[in-house]
């Protein structure tokens, strides 16, 4: 009894808050999802399953999750193997280890928004004396519209270098904090067999020992990657509203519940539940291959 | 061998910090210099006169979205410690019949990531009347189950012996937690203490959702909402820019020890 109270002093607070903007919240989605519920958070009318229906033959809906696939195919392995390449680099080298360190990971320091600002509006501003056009011309190459180009791979080229650019010191990090917990002795004995010191110490010792590390960053990048919203917001969104492409899960559940369409929560709410039980999954299934 | 992977990495230094440089360069310089029809990678004149015609402009509220990022930073940042802390502690150590029930919710929203469900979480902050209101911007943020683990797992491995050394002498689970386990633990408060700070500071979706009012607006909001503007004044753009990221890289040169071992038990817990 005198356990009860201690406890409850010490996580009450905590699970009152996480109750209420956690789990009422889902509560109360799943049954606006079942109702209409246009410019109103309460719910008016009963449609049964329909909203799930509208939102499961949507095309943009569905057309979405293909958008978040590409820029997953793009930006999972790319992070993972830059990541990698420059954890191993610093890790390697003994003078201004720390400085190079910081070098890569100062990124972080910088918002989604301000990285879209310097991305959309001077490094790929589209006009011929932008950077990466100037650049183009000094190998003769004609400049290129990026943003406002309405076709695969221009954007992409710029959603995924500016994503690239914020995330790899993080990743970076984990890689380091992985490889210093490889015991070193297991390099010294495969020395001592004969093994070179790059690519087969690296396939041999490296990578199996990293595997723990690499389950968690391959994870971390997908679910990163699924909640894009800030860099497609700012690069590709104007006040006019947003192109009918590229459009990543998130931008569309915002502009279906909260776009200048007025606010539909019913469809909204349908769409939150699809995506958490999407996301939900494959945390799921991720955690049995970890603990497997 | 050695002086190739010093060039590898060289190069690689100034591809991260030209977008850095770009930001100031921008900032410092006049327009026509911006849409010049060449591209100059030094600006011909530096013009330190943008500042004070920035914090001058009466159209651009800087100030009041700084002090408005500011405000919700350091209380989600103060918030989140506080509780997350004390209910890591409480799943970490006091035993209790239904501890286990409470840790089974804290976990299953570990595989929810909070921005999904920004729909739901407008959805009740609305009808508490919060949007627009500093309430709104913080408090949804404060209860984060992933922050709470991560304390409960940091707990489980503090050493036992200081806790009962308290208790021998007479402090109850409340004094052991506030005398004795948070002046041991200050490094990991620290790290997840920063890790808050800059969350909070970059965060983008949620403030866009529920800082309608631009007195609300959070910094980020309020350069987003400049960027994607039709006429903008590009310079002022990127020198506000500049000026939000500041108290960022700021706390990234005073306190990147703390940042790093944060970012470790994020990667290696989560």
């Amino acid at each position: 009894m005198r356990n009860g109270r201690a406890f409850w002093l010490f996580v009450g607070p905590f699970a009152i808050g996480l109750l209420v903007f956690v789990y009422v919240p889902i509560a109360w989605s799943l049954l606006l999802s079942f109702f209409d519920a246009r410019n109103t958070v309460t719910p008016t009318s009963f449609v049964g399953l329909r909203n799930y229906a509208d939102m499961l033959t949507d095309k943009p809906f569905l057309s979405s999750l293909g958008t978040f696939s590409v820029f997953a195919a793009f930006i999972v392995p790319l992070t993972f193997v830059l990541a990698l390449a420059l954890a191993l680099l610093v890790n390697q080298i003994s003078f201004m280890q720390a400085f190079f360190r910081s070098v890569f990971f100062l990124p972080t320091a910088c918002s989604y928004v301000v990285a879209s600002l310097v991305w959309k509006l001077s490094i790929f501003n589209g006009v011929r004396f932008g950077l990466a056009n100037t650049v183009l011309g000094w190998f003769g190459a004609e400049p290129i519209a990026w943003t406002v180009s309405t076709s695969p791979p221009w954007y992409w080229l710029v959603l995924v270098t500016l994503r690239l650019w914020l995330q790899l010191g993080f990743y970076m990090i984990l890689f380091i904090a992985g490889l210093q917990r490889i015991p070193q002795h297991l390099y010294e004995a495969a020395w001592i067999d004969g093994a070179s010191r790059g690519w087969q110490t690296l396939r041999h010792i490296t990578l199996p020992q990293l595997r723990t590390t690499s389950v968690a960053v391959v994870l971390l990048l997908l679910v990163a990657a699924y909640q894009a919203f800030d860099e497609f917001y700012n690069v590709l969104g104007t006040d006019r509203g947003y192109p009918p492409f590229a459009r990543p899960p998130l931008i569309y559940l915002y502009y279906t519940a909260l776009g200048s369409g007025g606010q539909d929560f019913g469809h909204g709410s349908a769409g939150a539940v699809i995506l958490t039980l999407l996301i939900a999954g494959v945390t799921l299934l991720q955690g049995r291959v970890i603990t497997r | 061998m050695r002086a190739v992977r010093y060039l590898a990495l060289s190069v690689a230094a100034v591809v991260f910090l030209i977008p850095f440089y770009l930001v100031l360069r921008n900032g410092l310089a006049s327009e026509q210099e911006i849409s010049a029809p060449s591209w100059r990678f030094w600006p011909r004149e530096i013009r330190w006169e943008n500042f004070a015609s920035l914090f001058s402009d009466p159209s651009v509220p800087l100030v009041r979205s700084m002090v408005n990022s500011l405000v919700v930073a350091v209380l989600q940042t103060v918030g989140q410690l506080l509780l997350c802390g004390l209910a890591g502690y409480g799943l970490a150590r006091i035993p209790y019949r239904y501890a286990n029930v409470v840790l089974y919710l804290v976990v299953a929203t570990l595989m929810i990531p909070a921005a999904v469900t920004f729909v739901p979480t407008f959805v009740v902050v609305s009808s508490l009347g919060w949007v627009s209101d500093l309430r709104g911007l913080v408090i949804p943020g404060l209860f984060s189950g992933f922050t709470t683990f991560l304390f409960r797992q940091y707990f489980l491995g503090f050493p036992r012996e200081l806790e009962e050394a308290a208790r021998i002498d007479g402090l109850g689970h409340w004094g052991t937690y506030w005398r004795i386990v948070v002046p041991n633990s200050r490094g990991f408060f620290a790290a997840l203490g920063v890790i808050a700070f800059v969350t909070s500071w970059n965060q983008f979706l949620w403030p866009l959702v529920i800082a309608q009012d631009q007195d609300a607006w959070t910094v980020q909001v309020a350069l987003s909402t400049f960027l994607t503007a039709q006429s903008i004044n590009v310079s002022q753009l990127f020198l506000a820019a500049a000026v939000s990221i500041l108290p960022l890289v700021l706390v990234f040169l005073g306190m990147q020890r703390f940042l790093v071992r944060g970012v470790t038990e994020i990667g290696i817990k989560g």
